[in-house]
């Protein structure tokens, strides 16, 4: 039975179910109960936006509020990982993973292949990723591509309540280290989600609309901002085929192809700064692969080269907008 | 009055401090109401209830020291001397913040007053601090840099070596530890083993002092005499400052870790400002006149910073590529 849940519920509930269905998955992080040790309330916050709130009062000392020593307690997760536990260690910001990323990069991505095969790390990092949440420079980034970069690491950015539940639950069974992107501004997203647990597979992207003029590959946020790009083009004409890549390693690259070369016309949008991100990945990978079916040079749609402002005036204007969406796609179409 | 002062500071200066400690309380707590209101965006911590440790430590230093803050920093930021009403703009976003509207709250920065930021990262302010230090002691003005870190972020592994390698280098830095017995929702004595950061500090090899925080003048002599220290070469210290925190974590947080009555009796038993006004009066150095004229003029001084602040510019589009590089 589906329902309509929020974005953050369909977290919450991926953890609740995968914590009821295998009694090795454990969960570390900070103020992810809240109140340890404080004379009130336990689970007083149950995470920074309150998105694994409860979960402590059904499951209890398997969720550890950590000390804010992400070297320690990430790495703890990884080590633990190596010996027969599941754990979901979370990490409030992405952009804190400059205080951990030995752990991640050189540890947990490297096991694999370093010890011949022989060793799993089935950890899964999660973290708020994205602008708009006049957050500043230091707690707005979408740095989805540092990690696709390394080998060994697989990478999850949904857009959707359906592939939070989906693929997190993937996540939390898969037998390597995943960093697990939640949008900050999806959160509050609702849609249709099944009661019962289930998983989608990694490597699959999914086609939100299906279009014959033009291709747009993105992920995340992104997602929301083409398709309302598409509906005003859809006035104009053109038919936009929006596809969602969900996860970004692996890759479903056959997917981008096979659309591109029924469109002819591609635009990658990403809200990752705009120097080797995903959307270069993509246009890279259809220039090579797919070259002689392209009517059109390639767009891109990023944010500028710079940090995330704080002024609510500059951020709004850093990130993709839909009109800039929907002008790349009038790019590539020559106007039709 | 001055000629019996019973204080280590003239009547001059003590008023300077309380004016200090009053404008930050008085910033802090119009933050508080503007945010209520919707008015102020994103994460926004206030550091009311914990002036006197600030303005204690500040007051002994001139604008060639540097500080490292935290993400808690406006108190850091008015105690370093820092305009208040390029700071009010700065949370505001505005051109002519101190940041120019691109850092906000949690990035407050002023190079010029050696205040060398507040910062979104836990730890993070301590190396910069090691650096700072040792740019000091080659300059060889007796300048020395301190950094701020609080009881949970005091975990840091950033933290930790800095401690080391300040003591090694026998760096001019002041490690000040502001517990204020929370990180966020959880406890100080749940997250950290050991119960006195004196401990930890002889641990790494340097001297450490706890005060209590929310007592100006321990935390002024307490300072002066590490500070001094440091100058004249005897290299860093660590001092634990006990204080409490008026407001919750952020703007938004409903506090239920706490006990109940609990913030009811900080504000009434445990307030820096409250006290240091007694000291002052009973001492007969400043009349309780003269305390409320100040605090009039602090008001009148915050209001126009919000109404400056409210009618300063947007940043255009252009101020959006700007200073991302020196040069490039
Ligand atoms: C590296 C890093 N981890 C986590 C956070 C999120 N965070 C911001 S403030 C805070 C609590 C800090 O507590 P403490 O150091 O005691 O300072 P206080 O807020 O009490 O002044 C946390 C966990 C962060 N900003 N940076
Ligand atoms: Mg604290």
């Amino acid at each position: 039975m589906a329902r309509r849940i929020s974005l953050k519920t369909a977290v919450n509930e991926a953890i609740d179910q995968a914590m009821q269905l295998d009694p090795t998955v454990i969960m570390l992080g900070e103020d992810i109960v809240g109140g340890a040790g404080a004379p009130g309330e336990m689970d007083a916050w149950g995470g920074v936006l309150g998105v694994t709130k409860g979960l402590y009062a059904k499951h209890g000392d398997r969720l550890l509020d950590t000390p804010l020593s992400e070297s320690a307690y990430v790495g703890a997760a990884i080590g633990a990982a190596c010996c027969g536990m599941r754990p979901i260690a979370e990490l409030m910001f992405i952009d804190f993973m400059g205080v951990c990323f030995d752990q991640i990069f050189n540890q947990a991505a490297k096991f694999r292949y370093m010890f011949g095969g022989k060793a799993e790390t089935p950890v899964v990092i999660r973290c708020m990723v994205g602008a708009g949440f006049r957050a500043a420079a230091q707690h707005s980034q979408m740095l989805t591509p540092l990690f696709t970069h390394i080998p060994g690491l697989k990478v999850v950015c949904p857009s959707t309540p359906y592939d939070t539940k989906g693929l997190l639950m993937q996540s939390i069974r898969d037998n390597d280290p995943v960093i697990f992107c939640e949008h900050k501004n999806l959160y509050a997203l609702e849609g249709d989600v099944p009661e019962a647990p289930y998983a989608i597979p990694f490597g699959e992207a999914n086609v939100v609309r299906e279009g014959r003029d033009v291709t747009i590959v993105t992920y995340g946020l992104m997602v929301h901002r083409s398709l309302e790009a598409a509906a005003t083009l859809a006035k104009e004409g053109i038919d936009v085929e929006i596809v969602d890549l969900r996860t970004l390693s692996p890759l479903d690259i056959d997917t981008v192809l096979e659309s591109v070369t029924r469109t002819g016309r591609l635009v990658c949008v990403d809200e990752a700064s705009p120097r080797c991100n995903i959307a270069t990945d993509i246009a890279a990978q259809v220039a090579m692969h797919a070259f002689k079916a392209l009517k059109a040079q390639i767009e891109q749609v990023a944010p500028p080269h710079t940090p995330v402002p704080f002024s609510p005036t500059l951020e709004d204007l850093y990130i993709p907008s839909a009109a800039q969406i929907a002008q790349a796609v009038r790019r590539t179409t020559g106007g039709k | 009055m001055a000629a019996n002062n019973p204080f280590p500071l003239s009547r001059d200066a003590l008023l300077g401090c309380y004016r200090r400690m009053r404008t930050i309380r008085e910033f802090e707590d119009r933050l508080h109401i503007d945010f209520g209101r919707g008015d102020i965006p994103g994460f926004v911590h206030l550091y009311a209830g914990e002036e006197a440790a600030a303005v204690g430590i500040m007051s002994h230093l001139g604008d060639g020291d540097r500080i490292a803050s935290t993400h808690r920093g406006h108190g850091h930021c008015i105690a370093k001397g820092v305009d208040v009403g390029a700071m009010m703009k700065e949370i505001y976003g505005r051109k002519g913040g101190s940041c120019e509207g691109k850092g906000g709250s949690m990035h407050i920065a002023d190079l010029s007053k050696g205040m060398m930021g507040a910062n979104g990262i836990l730890g993070a302010g301590a190396p910069l601090v090691c650096g700072a230090a040792l740019a000091a002691k080659f300059r060889g003005k007796g300048e020395i840099a301190i950094c701020f870190v609080g009881d949970g972020a005091s975990n840091q592994g950033t933290f930790l070596e800095s401690l080391n390698l300040a003591a090694i280098w026998n760096l001019p830095a002041l490690f000040v530890v502001e517990n204020n017995g929370y990180a966020e929702s959880t406890s100080r004595d749940y997250a950290t083993a050991v119960n006195s950061y004196v401990d930890r500090a002889s641990g790494f090899g340097l001297p450490g002092v706890v005060v209590d925080g929310t007592d100006f003048f321990a935390v002024h002599e307490a300072a002066g005499e590490i500070i001094r220290r440091a100058r004249e070469g005897g290299g860093p210290s660590l001092l634990e400052c006990k204080m409490v925190r008026f407001h919750g974590h952020f703007e938004g947080d409903a506090q239920t870790y706490r006990a109940n009555g609990e913030l009811e009796d900080l504000r009434a038993n445990h307030d820096c400002l409250k006290k240091l006004a007694a000291q002052l009066t009973s001492a007969g150095v400043a009349s309780a006149a003269e305390l409320a004229d100040i605090d009039r003029q602090v008001l009148a001084l915050i209001e126009q910073a919000v109404v400056d602040a409210k009618a300063a510019p947007l940043p255009s589009a252009a101020d959006l590529l700007t200073d991302v590089y020196v040069k490039y």
